[in-house]
């Protein structure tokens, strides 16, 4: 089995430590892990934005770098759903507009080989107890494109319900977005900040430690929010959480 | 108008207003939920709705000749408005012709779009609304601020303090004492529109549905002041999108249980009534249909953004819109607020204007609309695609001729941000000076951002930039090199 790591640019640039758990994770787990460094962004951010032609060149990145592998790997459902969701509309595109089928070829053979951290672990390696143990209690927020897009389901929870010495309490409002959206918390910044807010008094709220997220890009913006409302809970990728044993505690 | 991020800033900062949205918003999303859980079929039901409606837009031009010509047959007569201003014209005529100078109207999103009730009173027609919400919003001189319950912006007190400042300058005046008891209120509007329901010579309506094989329209609502209206007057004029004909009678059951469980939660809605032509003994004399396109046919020609023509006008995506909820809807600046014309006023009026380029962009795209939409718009997908006709302009449909718009003015910075970003991030070294740089200036980061970034940063603490990128950690602990550059060099990956 030949695993790629895909260390979205959020999580290289500014949270490093969440591709060093999944490197801790999945070769505990037995996994051969690469990192192919031709790797870039999956484009997100410019697609969302409007910028579809800018985004070509970044699927094409993504489908190259990633050739030699069977399996992609990401922590992050967003980037994940960009890779599922949009990339064949992209090519879709493309070949509409009469540019032939190559970027079409690309996504299709990105697609299938995408998984995003949990889907990995519970569809292709089939484990739910990773052996990892956490004694805090944690609440959980599943971000929107995990839940609504990859339809990740009850993947992360059985994950954390298997986490020994975790202590999972339930978060008001769990579905509901925390308002970061990319570029959408500048360009509509007071709407949400308003929507961080009440999420950040919802996660202080639950006496949680920490607040489990599966994006790192959410887990900026609500940290951002917890830190600014002076709240102490601590922002954590679920990576982080599973990477977590007692003998290495994160 | 001011651009949507301007209308949305002040209306976070009204908290009366936001406590009035998050509580109505969350009893109905939590009652829609339990209703449609209800049924096992759903998800079939929801998909077959999205079927029929798809298969009439695909051959709107013959569903709708068909309708014409049942109407027709029935004793109505039916008429074609390509614009606001046409339709507007048409019923002011058909009103004018009557003698009339007041008119009872059905809750109707067609004639709120269109401005009707504005054209008329230029024209010296006085229109009653007659749903208790839109009686609200018209008492109080306001504007609607939800498709489906257009008052949702207002508490019982402040509808009590309206019912007593302002019915009397209407007609029949609020009870002595009215307290704000539900049923108080209730009653006041009660006894106050029966007066203008049983006066009316001429009822304005719109339509849910309307049937291409019998030329039969359907106004599905809770109230029977619709009926009320619908019957009592000698004269009915209906305002009616073209996208909300259904080829047959059967393709009613669908719609007539996806549309009252996503809308009000309720398991069927308390009126449905159905009216086809004019009838000997019985309801109005006179039927007109006024068939209204305003960009209807622009948004069909669109591929991607067509789908927001399946819309019946239930609302769910408003209840379950996190932006909705602390906007309000009158940031939307149409008769279509929430996800819904987010997608639909773009594509009806254009995004020529600052607020329309904007509606694309309120959204965080967190897909709760598509999950409760009951035909399945993509509504997070329309979104995207109209982002692009934004920032990039390109081939659209504008008022019925293929062009191609040009991009929406105020981009350019961003576009130039935009295509550097993509440069760097196509060029793994460069993301990786660029990271390294930022590592070894952490200490001197500032707190607060300038420019653009400084909305994030008045609101949100910034992230620490770490001390070592991923790529670098990898390199240094994995790569072998030692160096760690130089890597996609050798890999010839670039």
């Amino acid at each position: 089995m030949r695993v790629a790591l895909f260390i979205t640019c959020v999580n290289d640039t500014l949270y490093p430590r969440t591709g060093q758990a999944v490197v801790t994770l999945l070769e505990r787990l037995g996994v051969e892990v690469g990192f192919p460094e031709a790797q870039s962004c999956c484009g997100q951010p410019q697609f969302n934005t409007g910028y579809r032609h800018e985004t070509e060149p970044l699927l094409r990145r993504y489908a190259m770098a990633f050739r030699d592998y069977e399996y992609v790997v990401t922590p992050s459902g967003s980037c994940a759903a960009m890779v599922r969701d949009n990339y064949p509309r992209m090519g879709a595109k493309a070949a509409a507009e009469g540019r032939g089928q190559e970027l079409a070829d690309a996504a299709a053979e990105a697609v299938p080989k995408t998984y995003e951290l949990t889907e990995f672990l519970t569809d292709v390696l089939k484990v739910t107890d990773v052996g990892a143990y956490y004694p805090h209690t944690v609440t959980y927020h599943p971000t929107c494109h995990g839940l609504r897009m990859l339809k990740l389901g009850d993947r992360p929870r059985s994950l954390l319900a298997a986490v020994k010495g975790l202590n999972l309490v339930e978060l008001p409002g769990a579905e509901e977005c925390c308002g970061f959206g990319g570029t959408f918390a500048v360009k509509n910044a007071a709407v949400s900040a308003a929507m961080g807010a009440d999420k950040a008094r919802n996660i202080t709220a639950t006496g949680a430690e920490a607040v489990c997220t599966l994006d790192n890009s959410c887990q900026l913006h609500i940290g951002g929010t917890l830190a600014r409302q002076g709240s102490t809970v601590r922002p954590v990728h679920l990576a982080e959480i599973l990477a977590s044993t007692e003998g290495d505690v994160w | 108008m001011p651009a949507f991020p301007q209308a949305a800033d002040a209306s976070t900062r009204n908290t009366q207003l936001r406590a009035n949205l998050r509580h109505a918003t969350h009893t109905i999303r939590a009652k829609r939920a339990a209703a449609v859980a209800e049924l096992d079929d759903w998800s079939r039901l929801r998909a077959a709705g999205a079927a029929i409606k798809d298969r009439t837009l695909r051959h709107l031009d013959q569903y709708l000749e068909q309708l014409e010509s049942a109407v027709t047959a029935a004793g109505g007569q039916v008429h074609w408005a390509a614009d606001a201003d046409e339709a507007n014209r048409i019923v002011t005529e058909l009103v004018r012709a009557t003698g009339e100078r007041e008119v009872v109207k059905v809750k109707s999103m067609a004639t709120q779009e269109i401005g009707l009730n504005g054209a008329l009173a230029t024209a010296g027609i006085t229109a009653y609304e007659t749903d208790l919400a839109e009686l609200i919003v018209q008492l109080g001189d306001d504007l609607p601020s939800h498709i489906l319950v257009p008052a949702i912006h207002r508490n019982r007190g402040e509808i009590r303090d309206i019912f007593t400042e302002k019915m009397s300058q209407w007609g029949r005046p609020a009870p002595e004492g009215l307290t704000d008891a539900p049923a108080d209120l209730a009653e006041a509007a009660r006894l106050h529109l029966r007066e203008k329901f049983l006066n009316a010579k001429v009822g304005i309506s719109g339509a849910n549905f309307m049937v291409a094989e019998t030329g039969t329209l359907v106004v599905v609502e809770s109230e029977g002041n619709g009926r009320m209206c619908l019957t009592l007057p000698e004269t009915l004029i209906s305002v009616v999108g073209i996208e909300k004909v259904v080829p047959t009678f059967q393709d009613l059951e669908v719609f007539l249980q996806l549309l009252p469980r996503s809308s009000t939660a309720e398991r069927m809605n308390p009126y449905t009534s159905t009216w086809t032509g004019t009838t000997d003994a019985d309801g109005p004399r006179a039927f007109h249909l006024v068939l209204l396109d305003n960009g209807r046919t622009d948004t069909l020609a669109d591929t991607v953004g067509r789908q927001a023509l399946r819309c019946i006008r239930c609302s769910a995506c408003l209840n379950v819109c996190p932006v909705y909820e602390r906007a309000g809807g009158h940031a939307y600046g149409s008769a279509y607020p929430g996800p819904i014309g987010a997608i639909l006023t773009p594509q009806l009026r254009g995004t020529q204007s600052e607020l329309d380029a904007s509606l694309p962009y309120a959204s965080s795209l967190c897909g709760a609309c598509y999950e409760v939409c009951p035909v399945a718009i993509d509504i997070p997908e329309i979104l995207v695609h109209l982002r692009e006709r934004v920032v990039e302009g390109g081939p659209a449909s504008v008022r019925g001729t293929r062009t191609v718009i040009k991009p929406a003015k105020g981009h350019a910075a961003e576009r130039a941000a935009m295509r550097a970003a993509r440069w760097a991030l196509d060029h793994p070294r460069l993301l990786r000076t660029g990271q390294r740089l930022a590592s070894r200036t952490r200490r001197f980061h500032p707190r607060r951002l300038p420019g653009p970034g400084r909305a994030w940063s008045d609101t949100r603490e910034l992230p620490k930039v770490p001390e070592e990128s991923f790529r670098d950690w990898w390199q240094r602990t994995r790569g072998g090199s030692g160096t760690g550059s130089g890597t996609e060099g050798r890999k010839k990956t670039t």
